[in-house]
């Protein structure tokens, strides 16, 4: 942490974690019998209960989006840069409820979680949960909390997909939607990159179809290519050439495989392991499932504009120029779908070189066009 | 409320679907909606535009006119509206029928280049003119295809479109008996009402 909490900050959070003993059906027809998730809040919820804000997190998010853990802290929330007082989330007006999803690993029951019917972590037999899942299991936190509706739901990429899902599974417990860098489904090469990533972590000798915590062991090298070329898909070429070019770690080439070469090399190597000794492998498959087969379109003959129509909230969608995973033309879906349904939609094709990375960071137009919207929302 | 959208305004039918091209900082969107109940979106490139039309609550949809309108479906809105965009457009003539497959109406706003300053500065300096209104020299300015109510006219008939209304005003919107005697010399600003299909006569 930094030696003093700055004032825009929410400061000291303490996570929570509510337990489910009514069961769960899943997309994929299987139960669960109970489950926990954990999440944190920001704000205060007011007496009509109209300030509810819903963060819904991406791929490797969690519950932890703002403030800090610890005094030891080094980071704030993944989110930091968009939650606060004065920030445009502002925690001064809204109630903002942030949750790690359902098969995720940071609290919120998952593969790493015991299964009550044997005692054992699930491993690899944690069903295969879907945004339309997540989506469910979000509104019985809201049920929990005294939230009927949420004053908006917010979320950046797959966590736009959530807010996208929740206008249409709950239109009726949602005013605003605010989905960024997100697309309506994945593009034939979004699921490839997702296939390499399972197949790096599948292949692991140490995954052990799964069960590898029996094993006492964690696939770290299919986890960490996983990881590696993830990354490189949410970065722009531009910001990757930038920040490393073709800079390398020694002033001269080497000539074999086994050195660390380039500077881009490294980075993504010191990504891959730091991320394989924090993340499971279970949950980056789950997650990487989820995204592909969210397509809430296909169940309405691929009309996008017909499956949004009974929603009821307001839109806004954000993309950044130079963000490939889901490109601006992806987002323009969205709103496409939007205006045909007659829906109340603005759209920001923000100017940005971080890629796709670049719904976290602090670019100015960004985070004036992000509080400009929702501090439009009456609470 | 801009005296240009004060004429529109009247245009604009109660509770109907409204496109404004060119939005601006959502004036005319926000007006109609709190007087009119009428619904709609405005496009824009600006980002300060853009963001006091969020701050306004009005629809706005960042999107570049050059790049057409291909994404809204055909006679999707009411009344497609563009006020003082048409002469900075690369393709005028191809937005305007864009405007109408779009549309069921449009009205569109824009400076006359056949209005006595114009061709007096032209005249006597033998130079592009450059005023108060239009204070850009010709290699800085965003208005690229200028036009006078004639030029547009001709347009509109070779297009098969139809004028409803027209009215030529000064800068400050005033439209007084010698602009409608001599509207292409006297009218700084020509406020045009237009339909695709020409208008069966009313009974």
């Amino acid at each position: 942490m930094p030696t003093a909490i700055p004032a825009d900050s929410v400061g000291l959070v303490t996570p929570q974690t509510v337990h489910f003993a009514e069961p769960l059906t899943l997309a994929c027809g299987r139960t669960l019998s109970e489950f926990q998730l954990i999440y944190e809040t920001y704000g205060q919820l007011n007496a009509s209960r109209s300030n509810a804000l819903l963060i819904c997190h991406a791929l490797s998010g969690h519950h932890h989006a703002a403030g800090y853990h610890s005094a030891e802290d080094r980071k704030p929330g993944w989110w930091d840069s968009c939650i606060g007082p004065g920030k445009p989330i502002d925690t001064n007006r809204f109630f903002v409820v942030s949750l790690n999803n359902l098969g995720g690993c940071n609290g919120s029951t998952g593969p790493c979680s015991l299964n009550p019917a044997t005692g054992k972590p699930y491993g690899a037999d944690f069903p295969v949960v879907t945004v339309e899942d997540w989506v469910h299991s979000q509104a019985r936190l809201a049920d929990h909390l005294g939230i009927s509706q949420w004053a908006a739901v917010v979320g950046g990429s797959l966590g736009g997909m959530q807010a996208l899902q929740w206008t249409i599974s709950y239109p009726e417990r949602v005013r605003h939607c605010v989905a960024i860098a997100s697309a309506p489904r994945l593009s034939a090469q979004n699921i490839a990159f997702n296939e390499v990533a399972r197949q790096a972590i599948l292949s692991d000798p140490e995954f052990h179809g799964g069960h590898f915590h029996e094993q006492g062991v964690i696939p770290r090298r299919g986890l960490m290519l996983a990881r590696m070329v993830g990354h490189i898909t949410y970065l722009s070429d531009d910001a990757m050439g930038a920040k490393f070019g073709r800079g390398l770690k020694s002033d001269k080439l080497n000539y074999d495989f086994n050195s660390v070469e380039f500077q881009v090399e490294s980075y993504l190597r010191y990504q891959g392991e730091e991320f394989s000794g924090r993340f499971d492998a279970n949950t980056y498959l789950l997650m990487t499932k989820a995204l592909d087969y969210f397509d809430p379109a296909a169940a309405h003959g691929d009309d996008l504009a017909a499956t949004l129509a009974p929603a009821q909230a307001s839109f806004c969608v954000m993309s950044f120029t130079t963000d490939w995973r889901f490109s601006p033309a992806r987002s323009r879906e969205i709103v496409d779908a939007l205006v045909a349904a007659g829906k109340n939609v603005s759209y920001l094709e923000i100017d940005a070189p971080q890629g796709h990375d670049a719904f976290l960071m602090p670019i100015p137009r960004y985070l004036q066009a992000f509080g400009g919207y929702l501090n439009r929302i009456a609470v | 409320m801009r005296a240009d959208l004060d004429i529109i305004q009247e245009w604009i039918p109660t509770g109907s679907r409204v496109l404004d091209l060119g939005c601006g900082s959502g004036e005319l969107l926000a007006w109609l909606r709190d007087h009119k109940q009428v619904s709609g979106y405005g496009l824009e490139i600006d980002p300060d535009n853009i963001a006091t039309c969020l701050e306004n609550g009005v629809n706005v949809i960042e999107q570049d006119l050059d790049k057409g309108l291909g994404n809204f479906a055909s006679d999707s809105f009411d009344v497609v509206v563009m006020t003082q965009a048409l002469q900075a457009v690369h393709y005028p003539d191809r937005l305007l029928k864009e405007m109408l497959r779009v549309g069921r109406e449009c009205i569109i706003t824009f400076p006359n280049f056949g209005h006595w300053r114009c061709r007096w500065y032209l005249a006597s300096k033998g130079r592009m003119p450059v005023s108060e209104f239009l204070p850009y020299t010709w290699y800085n300015t965003p208005n690229i295809h200028f036009c006078t109510f004639e030029d547009f006219e001709n347009l509109c008939l070779e297009l098969d479109i139809t004028v409803k209304e027209r009215l030529a005003v000064d800068r400050e919107h005033r439209h007084g008996w010698a602009s409608r005697l001599w509207p292409n010399l006297l009218g700084e600003i020509g406020i045009y009402r237009v339909t695709g299909a020409p208008l069966t006569p009313q009974p």
